[in-house]
């Protein structure tokens, strides 16, 4: 399989069988998709099966309003890269150009995953990512990303 | 230094600090509690993911 493909995928410039994806308003000036991260509770079960956002083991604030409902907009500045490690193998990536942070949070339950979803296109789920579980107290969470390259990069297509 | 609590913002040194931190294959996590009394006042973490999602490995054949 071409690496140039896996990216173009990232970039949503092929749609195969009949397409259910909201068409874009400009084919000459296509608009950007908004990404969103969301927290869930221990408790919830979001993984690789989830094929959307949904509001159910979303984390909630103990108090305060620290953590808004469907989580903050991700920091989308970075645009997928793809490379050849060999002429048969390659791999495309892409990673937040930001880090997650939220802050003045207050959630005592036990939160441990993120999902990362597209708010532009009907809240499709791109990808779970699990932590150790976590509780903050009038404090500050943030999830700092990988490094954007070629075996760290927080999304990764590969054909090897 | 203030800190910011459950109680408001508070002089550092009225306040026991405890910290940890976890390095594995997946995470690298530090996180800084401060307890007042012996109450939690404030808690909060830092977590560096570092396994990547990933899609592909080990279907190259199927793929390819």
């Amino acid at each position: 399989m071409c690496t140039t493909f896996m990216k173009e995928l990232m970039l949503g410039q092929h749609q195969f069988g009949t397409s259910t994806l909201t068409s874009r308003t400009s084919l000459t000036a296509p608009t950007t998709d908004t990404f969103k991260a969301a927290m869930y509770f221990v408790s919830a079960t979001i993984n690789a099966s989830t094929t959307a956002y949904s509001a159910t083991g979303e984390v909630t604030n103990t108090s305060g309003t620290g953590y808004t409902a469907g989580g903050l907009t991700v920091t989308n500045a970075t645009a997928p890269l793809s490379t050849n490690t060999t002429a048969t193998a390659g791999v495309a990536y892409w990673t937040p150009s930001a880090s997650f942070v939220w802050t003045a949070l207050t959630i005592t339950t036990a939160f441990d995953s993120v999902l990362i979803y597209n708010s532009t296109q009907s809240n499709k789920a791109v990808s779970v990512h699990t932590f150790g579980s976590q509780t903050i107290t009038s404090g500050t969470f943030t999830l700092t990303m990988p490094a954007n390259d070629t075996t760290n990069a927080l999304l990764r297509l590969s054909t090897t | 230094m203030l800190i910011t609590t459950t109680k408001g913002d508070m002089e550092e040194s009225l306040l026991e600090k405890r910290e940890g931190s976890v390095d594995n294959d997946n995470e690298m996590t530090t996180w800084v509690e401060y307890w007042h009394e012996g109450e939690l006042v404030h808690r909060s973490a830092h977590v560096t993911l570092k396994q990547p999602v990933t899609f592909g490995d080990g279907v190259a054949a199927a793929l390819g």
